[in-house]
């Protein structure tokens, strides 16, 4: 079938966009066919142990394949939990501590973003690299580097109690975490941010100037809303992870007094006999995120679609 | 002149300025603050007892260089970061082109089910590999295997987005040229394209080693136990215990060799494009993971 350039000979001469359309699924196949069988199937067996059996003798879990068998015994008592019982206060932190996250992350990162997009001049190129650098330090190291200072005896700790502020910081302190998080994600929001007010025309901005209106109005009534897609897409895109972090709590923290839903993921997958718990868990987590997910999802596909027009 | 009666308004920000460079600063100064700690002559990970490299080459059992527990924990993270490269970067190179070129409903169902790995979050996919594994796919044990495949899965998809950036910016007119001198579609594919995106295949293996080095998450669902612990796995393990300087020499050499890593990758592309002659820098390909 890659023999003869058969498609030369198409009445027009430069499309050839029907062609080999199987070659092409070919170059796709090993992909789809990986992601369906590591990512699809998997998410399926998630469903089907959150939905299954426990076995009477060795209380282990038992996974009901066939839809026809599900049971939601298991997912009732978790969805009673939360609305009435002890999880509750798990899922109102989770949200009140990553909404807390993300406000500050913005209130961090956008004004770097704004600076390395519109003044950062000859500074740019090397404060960009600075930007990237943080991703490839790795995550747990950063944390780890908190850690040493916050300890009872490390120099933060130290400094803050020269102005008589005695606190254990790693000892279930809701700020420690929120922080850790902000520290955790910021980078990741910053260059999507800058990416987007980097795309801004600043003819709009200058115009804005010369109509007579100052700085503040000029960015509260320009700037604000030509970056908001941009701004809500970065948003995202450090929400999604924070709903379900679980390590940043446990290097800050590690008390019940800050657990997030992550914790009690982790702690019913990984240190526990009953994952049916863990599996609804994480079940209702994503139905929780599937809006921004899908929010993300689809204001990707429409820049790719406007990309390729 | 609206502008002379306020400030002038191309002053340089200098609040801004100072803002970025704090920043910066809040960014980088504790983990430099870790590294050096590493280097602590005393038994504390907080208290600066004078500068020693008892922890990376002296203690006899518990230094970095003689700690088995801290090998193993360095040679699995290297091992799967690279077998991660070597698997997802060819697949997810090919699916790339795959959903450049080939229009149809399979072809968007495709190319939706590459992008949902992007945005499901660590936990989901960590929590839905190790109930397969442990209940479907039994014959592959938790351990390397697990999160060999594990790694692969969530790296394909950013493989993906690295290459898709420059397939649309080559087009697909080289390739016609190839085709109405008389290549096949193969040769086509193999002379003219991947020649032109060899930049962004090498920055999909770096992106993939630094990612699969860099996870937590997935290492830490599908390890089994001590023997499969990578390093970050093991920092978050080992940091509330009484753990000695040998931890941070431990993140220091990882984050090094990250670095390392990324460097080669830069220069090579940089080399890639000077051959070429083209003007882009070689961050471009490496940033469009986080853009």
């Amino acid at each position: 079938m890659t023999g003869a350039p058969t498609s030369v000979t198409t009445s027009d001469g430069s499309r050839r966009r029907g062609d080999r359309g199987t070659l092409w699924g070919l170059f796709a196949l090993p992909g789809t066919v990986w992601l369906l069988v590591l990512f699809v199937v998997p998410f399926y067996a998630l469903v089907c142990v959150a939905f299954g059996d426990i076995d009477p003798v060795f209380r282990n879990a038992v996974p009901a394949w066939n839809p026809l068998d599900w049971s939601f015994g298991t997912a009732g008592e978790v969805l009673g939990e939360i609305f009435g019982g002890s999880l509750r206060k798990v899922f109102l932190r989770t949200i009140s501590y990553v909404v807390c996250a993300v406000v500050l992350s913005f209130f961090v990162g956008y004004p770097v973003a704004y600076y390395l997009a519109r003044h950062a001049g000859r500074w740019r190129g090397l404060l960009l690299a600075l930007m990237v650098l943080p991703f490839w330090v790795n995550y747990l190291m950063r944390m780890l580097a908190w850690v040493n200072l916050l300890q009872v005896d490390g120099w933060v700790t130290r400094a803050f109690s020269v102005f008589g502020v005695q606190v254990n910081w790693l000892d279930g302190q809701p700020v420690t975490v929120v922080l850790g998080l902000v520290y955790g994600y910021v980078p990741f929001l910053v260059l999507p941010l800058y990416a987007a007010l980097e795309r801004l025309d600043g003819r709009l901005l200058e115009a804005a100037r010369d109509l007579g209106a100052g700085p503040g109005r000029t960015f509260r009534l320009v700037t604000i809303p030509l970056s908001r897609p941009g701004m809500l897409g970065a948003g995202v895109i450090i929400a999604l992870p924070m709903f379900g972090d679980y390590y940043t709590n446990d290097m800050l923290s590690r008390s019940p007094a800050t657990e997030m839903v992550g914790n009690q993921v982790d702690f019913y997958l990984n240190a526990t006999t009953q994952p049916q718990k863990g599996a609804v868990l994480v079940l209702v987590l994503s139905a929780l995120l599937v809006v921004l997910m899908s929010y993300y999802l689809v204001s990707t596909m429409r820049m790719q679609r406007e990309i390729r027009a | 002149m609206s502008w002379r009666r306020g400030r002038n308004p191309w002053r340089r920000p200098i609040g801004l300025a100072t803002w970025t460079w704090a920043y910066v600063l809040w960014m980088f100064l504790p983990v430099a603050i870790a590294v050096l700690f590493s280097f602590n002559g005393g038994r504390s990970r907080s208290v600066w007892q004078g500068f020693s490299l008892r922890w990376w080459t002296g203690e006899p059992n518990a230094s970095l260089l003689h700690d088995e527990t801290l090998h193993s924990a360095l040679r699995n993270s290297l091992v799967l970061a690279l077998l991660t490269m070597l698997v997802a970067t060819p697949i997810g190179i090919a699916l790339a082109i795959g959903l450049a070129r080939w229009r149809s409903r399979t072809a968007s169902g495709a190319n939706w089910l590459m992008l949902v790995p992007l945005v499901t979050p660590e936990i989901v996919m960590g929590a839905s590999l190790l109930l397969v594994f442990t209940n479907l796919y039994t014959g592959i044990p938790l351990g390397r295997p697990a999160q060999l495949l594990g790694h692969v899965t969530f790296s394909i998809s950013y493989v993906v987005v690295v290459a898709r950036g420059r397939l649309l910016s080559i087009g697909r007119d080289y390739e016609e040229a190839a085709r109405d001198l008389g290549a096949s579609q193969l040769q086509a594919i193999r002379l003219v394209l991947l020649p032109l995106l060899a930049p962004a295949i090498f920055a999909g293996f770096v992106i993939v080693f630094a990612m699969s080095i860099d996870d937590f998450v997935i290492s830490a669902f599908l390890s089994s136990g001590a023997g499969s612990e990578t390093v970050p796995v093991r920092i978050y393990s080992a940091v509330r215990t009484s753990s000695t300087p040998a931890l941070n020499a431990l993140a220091s050499f990882l984050v090094a060799s990250t670095l390392v890593a990324l460097a080669l990758g830069a220069s090579v592309m940089s080399w890639f494009r000077r051959r070429r002659g083209t003007k882009e820098s070689a961050l471009a390909d490496l940033t469009s993971v986080g853009i």
